[in-house]
């Protein structure tokens, strides 16, 4: 266990309350970030630089409802405060964030916060959203408690921020006095043996031994969760959890025979306490449901019966035509700016390798994707606005009919939509769904969900090989293709995970609560923020793995040198190099799919990134030209000609059948990794890696072989 | 009755759960248990889940888990 940490505040708060946006103001955006985005569905870190210049560690939290765990990024709360229970390392004070247009049901949770002993600041977000006059004073609500301070804040409209940072400072003055503890719960007296048990065997104040009492006693999940903790940090008591488990059941049988439901024990004592102390009596709480928010309204039609579903259909086909007909001017900028760089070092550098190995191989393969940036941040920026305007939660509704019919949970939405942008947070964001197994075949499909990274590949194959015209005189073809390819991979992902749901045996409870949050407008910082951080880890992509492998398939590429047959001067000859050589023993086994030798070295260096391809044929067209031009990919994979046959080399059949086979593969070395370490084991990668490779090599022979059949591309 | 039995707009005060009741622990946690009062909102698409206001909020639940909470008439 570690014992040195650093001291730090922690955040705690509902889901949606404006948790991280209130996390990214106080840290000015400093937090440490992943190389994707939205990995965290887990801890996040943040320097926090207070009034008075002290800077403090600031640990933001998956948002929850209670502190119990029903899904997976819950229980990461629920272990953390247990572990602030059980040991040294807690946090200073907790910031309880409230959103403060929805008061009794967060405020739930700040009374949970309250009985952990430690200083607590309610920061009342989104005051924006209330109404200034008939909100309840701060001083109110900090009595109410016993907080240390409750303050007024908009994270999203930066108001209230630095009177926050003033009452942490405050709050962390040293201080020897314990918790003014104000939530007073009553009734109790049939647990009163397991609090006192608690209190003498772990040490916990009278609070904290009442408040994991009652949680011990309503969920199950309380138990396994004391379980697992003992387990982990090796002082494990067997007869500590035999007695515990027996003095719960007691308490549950003691609770019974008075007649009281001990399932729903604590939240009907903690909202009893704070329903009275709102003043929130029977025609108050009517008044409010019969309020009917913008959002209801919005809803009427938004999500209707029947026009919903046509709605959400509609804005994905808008979002992937966008993609196409949006991101062709910006594209032709990178792909002359690209070229001419090129031609530019080549005319300042003297011939010989370090030239050749620089034009051809780091400016050909790392500009050939750079082409597709703007596309990716086309896609991801759709994504992003979708959900940060409230609209995802209601597709996860809709949706969530649809869902259990092939397996999966309405949850199971948010992972493959973010899918689209990389399977790598799609399958974090599986987390929220709390059956396992719905959860583990979502896990399963995602990497199905075609991802920006296969948006380069679509997009040069179909910029190349299908004509750009229009159908019935309005949709492009060009884009209808690029819109069917990722159809393919989500209906694909939807029968799979029906067969799996048969094969897949696991008790499975599926549970569906889904709160849906107000309407708003995006917060425009945000979502570029999300732009930028995908844009920055594409770069980032492109500078480490493409450039590596551009160079290492550079060499491949260029040596042996071979001797012209005329002249005895050394020349190039990719077919007999060592890349070339590898393409060519591959050949029996993907000829079948239309794929040749140059397609299949393609296939070996995309397991490092599926857009590889791309950059391996630019290097590889770069190479076999030698001229110093930069070579236009899409002209060079159209013009390619067999040297023996006089016929181009490639046909739509081929690109057709190429498609397909990136529909499905599963290259991508990174998902294999966070789906190794979402389910725990080597089993669930293996079986993912294995059925989406065959499904790819034989709807690629179909595709092929059949289109060969039918005469399809000569 | 059952929150399955509401009209739209319909307001009604939530009397307890089916002893059943696999949600019960999670709604009572968002402040949904007895005594609260729930406004029926609407039915979703392809015979989806119910959607709810309660309290401050705006919730959806699905319709065999609706049918597990009663109300009073």
């Amino acid at each position: 266990m570690k014992t040195d940490f650093n001291r730090f505040i922690a955040l705690i708060g509902n889901p949606n309350s404006g948790k991280t946006a209130l996390f990214n103001q106080l840290t000015g955006m400093h937090q440490k970030v992943s190389n994707y985005p939205g990995v965290t569905v887990d801890r996040k870190i943040g320097k926090l630089k207070l009034n008075n210049n002290q800077h403090i560690d600031l640990l933001d939290l998956p948002g929850t409802y209670s502190l119990t765990a029903e899904s997976f990024d819950e229980q990461v709360v629920t272990e953390q405060v247990l572990h602030w229970l059980h040991s040294d390392e807690k946090p200073e004070v907790i910031i309880s964030v409230v959103d403060a247009s929805n008061l009794s049901r967060n405020l739930y949770l700040t009374s949970q916060v309250m009985d952990l002993g430690i200083p607590v600041v309610i920061a009342l977000n989104m005051s924006d959203r209330t109404d200034e006059a008939k909100r309840i004073a701060e001083e109110d609500i900090k009595n109410m408690f016993g907080a240390e301070a409750a303050v007024y804040v908009s994270a999203s409209q930066k108001t209230g921020i630095d009177a926050l940072k003033s009452t942490l400072s405050f709050a962390l003055r040293p201080h020897s006095a314990n918790v003014n503890h104000a939530v007073k719960l009553s009734n109790i007296s049939s647990i009163t043996p397991l609090i006192q048990w608690l209190q003498s065997e772990f040490a916990y104040t009278e609070e904290a031994a009442i408040a994991q009492g009652l949680r011990l006693v309503t969920r199950n999940s309380t138990f396994k969760l004391y379980k697992n903790y003992f387990k982990k940090n090796n002082n494990a008591l067997d007869y500590k959890l035999t007695k515990l488990e027996s003095i719960v059941q007691q308490s549950r049988d003691a609770m019974e025979k008075k007649g009281i439901s001990y399932k729903i024990i604590e939240a009907t004592l903690r909202y009893h306490w704070l329903d009275k102390q709102l003043g929130s009596t029977e025609n108050a709480r009517v008044d409010k449901i019969k309020e009917s928010s913008f959002s209801e309204k919005l809803d009427k039609v938004l999500t209707h019966q029947y026009m919903g579903p046509i709605i959400f259909v509609g804005i994905l086909y808008f979002i992937f035509q966008t993609i196409f007909t949006f991101s062709s001017y910006p594209m032709e900028w990178i792909d002359s700016g690209v070229a001419a760089f090129g031609h530019s070092i080549h005319q300042m550098m003297s011939p010989g390798i370090l030239r050749d190995l620089l034009v051809e191989g780091v400016i050909g393969g790392v500009g050939a994707i750079l082409i597709f940036l703007p596309q990716i941040l086309i896609l991801v920026f759709f994504l992003a606005i979708l959900e940060d305007t409230g609209y995802m939660a209601r597709v996860v509704v809709m949706m969530d009919k649809f869902m259990t019919k092939v397996g999966l949970h309405g949850r199971s939405v948010l992972p493959l939509m973010s899918g689209f942008a990389c399977a790598i947070p799609g399958v974090m964001a599986t987390r929220t769904i709390d059956s396992w197994k719905e959860r583990l075949i979502t896990i399963l499909i995602v990497p199905l969900i075609s991802c920006s990274a296969r948006l380069p590949v679509y997009a040069m194959l179909i910029g190349a090989f299908i004509p750009s015209e229009k159908v019935s005189g309005i949709f492009g073809l060009q884009g209808l293709v690029l819109v069917f390819m990722y159809f393919l991979g989500t209906a694909t992902a939807l029968v799979i995970a029906k067969i799996f749901s048969r094969f897949i045996t696991l008790k499975s409870h599926s549970n569906f609560v889904m709160e849906l949050p107000p309407y708003r407008v995006p917060l425009l910082r945000s979502t570029l923020y999300q732009v930028y951080q995908r844009a920055r880890g594409f770069l980032t992509d492109a500078g480490k793995i493409i450039l590596a492998i551009s160079i290492v398939l550079w060499f491949l590429a260029s040596f042996p040198k071979v001797q012209h047959q005329e002249t005895g001067e050394m020349m190039t000859k990719i077919e007999a190099s060592y890349a070339g050589q590898l393409g060519k023993k591959m050949e029996p086994f993907i000829a079948p799919l239309g794929f040749d030798w140059k397609i299949g070295i393609g296939l070996v260096t995309s397991f490092a990134a599926r857009e590889v391809m791309v950059s391996t044929l630019s290097t590889i067209y770069n190479v076999e030209d030698g001229s110093g031009e930069m070579v236009n990919l899409s002209r060079a994979l159209v013009n390619d000609t067999n040297e023996q046959t006089g016929k181009k080399t490639y046909s739509i059949l081929t690109a057709l059948s190429l498609l397909v086979f990136y529909v499905f593969a599963a290259q991508c070395m990174a998902t294999f990794a966070i789906v190794k370490k979402e389910t725990n084991s080597w089993k669930w990668p293996l079986i993912m890696t294995g059925y989406m490779t065959s499904l790819a090599y034989f709807a690629s022979l179909l595709v092929f072989q059949g289109g060969k059949i039918l005469g399809i591309g000569g | 009755m059952t929150l399955l039995d509401m009209k739209k707009n319909q307001v009604a005060q939530i009397k307890g759960f089916l002893e059943s009741s696999e949600l019960q622990s999670r709604l009572v946690e968002m402040g949904i248990l007895p005594g609260t009062e729930i406004r029926m909102i609407k039915r979703t698409p392809f015979n989806g889940p119910l959607e709810f206001k309660v309290r401050d909020y705006y919730v959806s639940v699905r319709k065999n888990d609706a049918a597990h909470i009663e109300i009073y008439s």
